[in-house]
């Protein structure tokens, strides 16, 4: 008797293909070794919303009563392995299926493997991703973020490398030959089967020790009983704001505490103060109301509740005032105008290191101009 | 909301020759209700032509919106309520079925919106005559729902069903349902009190906390996943099993400021005092004809008796165990269908029978589905029913559970 159960953590539309060719891959490379499986989504993550951090599950069992034992929970508890396909969620996701911040590992069991798809080095990710009581294993996959839209799927070969690095990372789940035979059912080419045959010789393993990671205390929230609810499906409304950091000037807005959205975020943007003219439109426009306005008068984005849309950025009328970076880039929530205002040369430089060097994403939803797909698929193909 | 009242109107009280509908007008313009959405359906429409015209007459202000449909018009009472209005509305049929979407949220938003069902056979075939199974739809939802069976039944009721629906303990909408024709579109004397005694007895809708203004910023109907809902559907829950009490507090104090009523709010119960052998059970404006039966057949020396339901939401259990328990059967007479139900019988002899399910000594339960789309239950055919219940006493089983009375071959 053995189960198998598979996690593969996504951005909410911009990956939902993505999520599902892995998973039922999974399940249909099974099948070639007499196993049963499933592959679902997790319920409460839909209707997705760009960006929100969502799951879906592959379970692997011997035999279809043993498969039945492990759908009488809906959700693993446990999985042995967890795919995250955007290193950006290693700080931490937020979802519209639970509440608070969940760990990315939070379901990788003693022993198992996360899968990170990432640029970063594996021990700058180890430093984003919160540490566990029990040792488990990390494995990078080199590559940039496959992002598209629901309708449309950006085929960089990310779903066939990833099941590639999988039977190679989690023998117990199937053998390389039984994922090569499901991707050829599925009608892919002989280059998807070549894209996972060389993530399968490349795909290695990190351990990770007990407390190494992120020493964080995710944010959570406790359900309210019935008794204690506030009647006729009544929200109370939160507290007006008051001035900037409880100072007199400036006007910061009370923002929710148990839902914070930031873990929607694969970039945030970053504020050159000296150039802002105080127009005030990002304010106006970010739909999050994430603009806290300091007493002089500037605009200084709080980055608990930015879910990293690029609005302000498209609406800054003064070039690179305000300009979208990878959020792979950051290991913290601080604010821009704190750090500016101790040491205003020393922020002009990290902001021109971020802006100039390769880190003014490409990590886009989909593609910033007509081309960019070829262009992407030709860095694929060199990596 | 302040009201300018024609002198004449409502300063004494009165015996008038009116419908059930025009009792129900007349109830509202004494509650002083804020907001009444109004759209034409056969047989409510009687209720808003009253409106309007106690409107016109300068008898009571509302604001009084003629929605383009029914949908429409739930839904505007429905958020008048949430911002502290007392309302009123109504529908029948299909209409009633077409604000379904808005009839579900009010109770579930547990807003305490009175509406007016003139029970009407649902399309298709089109027709205007009485059936339950209109309103009925609403049982599982959270609405109260009540029964009438006399024009005076409606006035005070309807008078009532503000106060309790508006009690903040319950918090939830109230239906009173009306047969068509046999109601709505019948005339008969009624006593109508003075504005005066109304305004002793039913205050001021007071929302609370819950109330919908810039002032009590609040969001109200949020989306939830199911790490929620079951506590609030508890809610619901709790919020209607402490509407029996309300129910009979007001019920109380209605018959103090008004001095009448019956016994129960609940019941209505016609020659049960010496234990009869057979107990009619109905709802409505049956009771008319079964009463002439029942006392046709005590004549002959049968010993009948008749329950009438008021409420069938709340459904008051141990009440209907107390008053059917003691009898050999039960005749459960439905002006509804349920097909497919349990027995094939009807909505309310399922109910009845499940009541009295936990009873050691459980009476035989007949069903009888009479009087759809408005026939005329005659006194002969309670008399069959009558007869067929009694072949069940004698022989000690039922041959059929559930019988159509009045129906051609
Ligand atoms: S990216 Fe800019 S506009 Fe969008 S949420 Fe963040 S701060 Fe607001
Ligand atoms: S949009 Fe740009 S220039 Fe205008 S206030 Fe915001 S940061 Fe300053």
């Amino acid at each position: 008797m053995s189960t198998v159960a598979v996690e593969v953590v996504y951005r909410g539309i911009f990956q939902k293909t993505l999520a599902r060719n892995i998973v039922r891959s999974i399940v249909f490379a099974a099948r070639k070794e007499g196993k049963y499986g499933t592959a679902f989504g997790r319920y409460g993550d839909s209707p997705e919303r760009n960006g929100i951090p969502a799951k879906q599950f592959a379970i692997v069992a011997d035999d279809a009563e043993e498969l039945e034992e492990n759908l009488a929970v809906y959700e693993a508890q446990e999985v042995d392995v967890t795919i995250n396909v955007d290193d950006t969620m290693c700080k931490g996701i937020e979802s519209w299926a639970w509440y608070g911040l969940q760990p990315i590992n939070a379901l990788t069991k003693p022993g198992g493997t996360l899968i990170v798809t990432s640029r970063q080095e594996t021990d700058a990710l180890i430093e984003d991703i919160h540490r566990k009581d029990e040792p488990y294993n990390l494995s990078v996959l080199t590559s940039v973020p496959s992002f598209s839209g629901l309708w449309v799927y950006k085929d960089d070969h990310t779903d066939v490398r990833i099941l590639g690095a999988l039977a190679k990372v989690c023998p117990q789940l199937v053998s390389l030959e039984s994922m090569v035979e499901a991707i050829q059912d599925q009608g892919w080419d002989d280059l998807k089967v070549r894209s996972a045959e060389r993530a399968y010789e490349r795909a290695g393993l990190r351990p990770v020790e007990p407390g190494e990671g992120n020493d964080e205390t995710p944010f959570t929230f406790d359900l309210p009983g019935w008794t204690t609810m506030e009647e006729g499906l009544v929200i109370r409304g939160i507290e007006q704001g008051g001035g900037f950091r409880g100072a007199e000037g400036g006007y910061q807005p009370v923002r929710n505490s148990v839902f914070k959205k930031y873990s929607t975020r694969s970039m945030r943007p970053i504020v050159n103060f000296e150039t802002c003219i105080k127009c005030t439109l990002c304010w106006l426009q970010c739909p999050d109301t994430c603009f806290d306005v300091t007493p002089d008068g500037l605009y200084d984005a709080n980055l608990e509740s930015c879910c990293g849309c690029g609005v302000c950025e498209a609406v800054c009328p003064v070039p690179e005032c305000v300009t979208m970076i990878n959020e792979a880039e950051f290991n913290d929530n601080a604010s821009q105008y704190e750090a500016w205002q101790q040491n205003p040369e020393g922020y002009k430089q990290w902001m021109a290191s971020l802006i100039e060097g390769e880190k003014k994403v490409e990590r886009t939803h989909g593609f910033h101009h007509v081309g960019g797909y070829d262009e992407q698929l030709a860095a694929a193909g060199e990596d | 909301m302040t009201t300018t009242i024609e002198d004449q109107m409502f300063m004494t009280e009165s015996e008038e020759l009116i419908s059930g509908s025009e009792a129900v007008a007349i109830a509202c313009a004494l509650a002083d209700v804020d907001v009444i959405t109004a759209y034409p359906i056969r047989p409510y429409d009687t209720v808003m032509q009253y409106v309007s015209k106690l409107k016109a007459d300068g008898a009571f202000d509302c604001d009084f919106i003629v929605a383009e449909s029914e949908h429409s018009q739930f839904e505007i009472v429905k958020h008048a309520s949430s911002v502290g209005a007392r309302t009123f509305c109504g529908s029948s049929g299909v209409g009633w079925f077409y604000a379904f979407e808005a009839i579900a949220v009010t109770a579930g938003l547990r807003l305490p919106v009175v509406a007016m069902v003139g029970n009407r056979a649902l399309d298709d075939p089109g027709a205007f005559g009485v059936e339950h199974n209109d309103a009925m739809a609403v049982r599982d939802l959270g609405w109260m729902l009540y029964w009438v069976a006399t024009a005076q039944e409606a006035l005070d009721m309807a008078l009532m069903a503000w106060k309790i629906a508006e009690d903040s303990r319950a918090f939830l909408p109230f239906a009173l349902s009306c047969d068509g024709s046999f109601l709505t579109h019948s005339q008969a004397i009624v006593n109508v009190p003075t504005q005066e005694q109304v305004r002793r007895f039913l205050p001021d809708y007071d929302r609370g906390r819950l109330q919908l203004h810039p002032d009590n910023p609040i969001t109200v109907a949020p989306q939830v996943n199911e790490d929620w809902l079951m506590e609030i559907r508890r809610q619901s829950d709790e919020a209607m099993h402490r509407t029996p009490a309300v129910i009979k507090e007001v019920y109380e104090e209605f018959k103090q400021v008004f001095g009448r009523g019956d016994p129960s709010p609940f019941l209505e119960e016609y020659m049960t005092d010496d234990d009869p052998d057979i107990i009619l059970m109905g709802m409505g404006t049956l009771s008319l004809p079964v009463r002439v039966a029942i006392r046709r057949m005590r004549e002959q020396g049968k010993k009948v008796g008749f329950v009438r339901l008021k409420f069938f939401r709340p459904f008051a259990t141990e009440e209907v165990q107390e008053a059917l328990g003691n009898c050999k059967a039960v005749a459960v007479v439905d002006r509804d269908y349920s097909f497919g139900s349990p027995s094939f019988g009807g909505v309310l002899f399922n109910e009845v029978r499940s009541a009295l399910y936990p009873l050691e000594k459980r009476p035989h339960v007949v069903n009888f589905i009479a009087g759809l789309g408005g026939r005329e239950v005659r006194v002969r055919d309670v008399e069959e029913m009558v007869e067929i219940t009694q072949k069940a006493i004698d022989t000690g089983k039922i041959d059929r559970e559930c019988n159509w009375i009045g129906v051609r071959e």
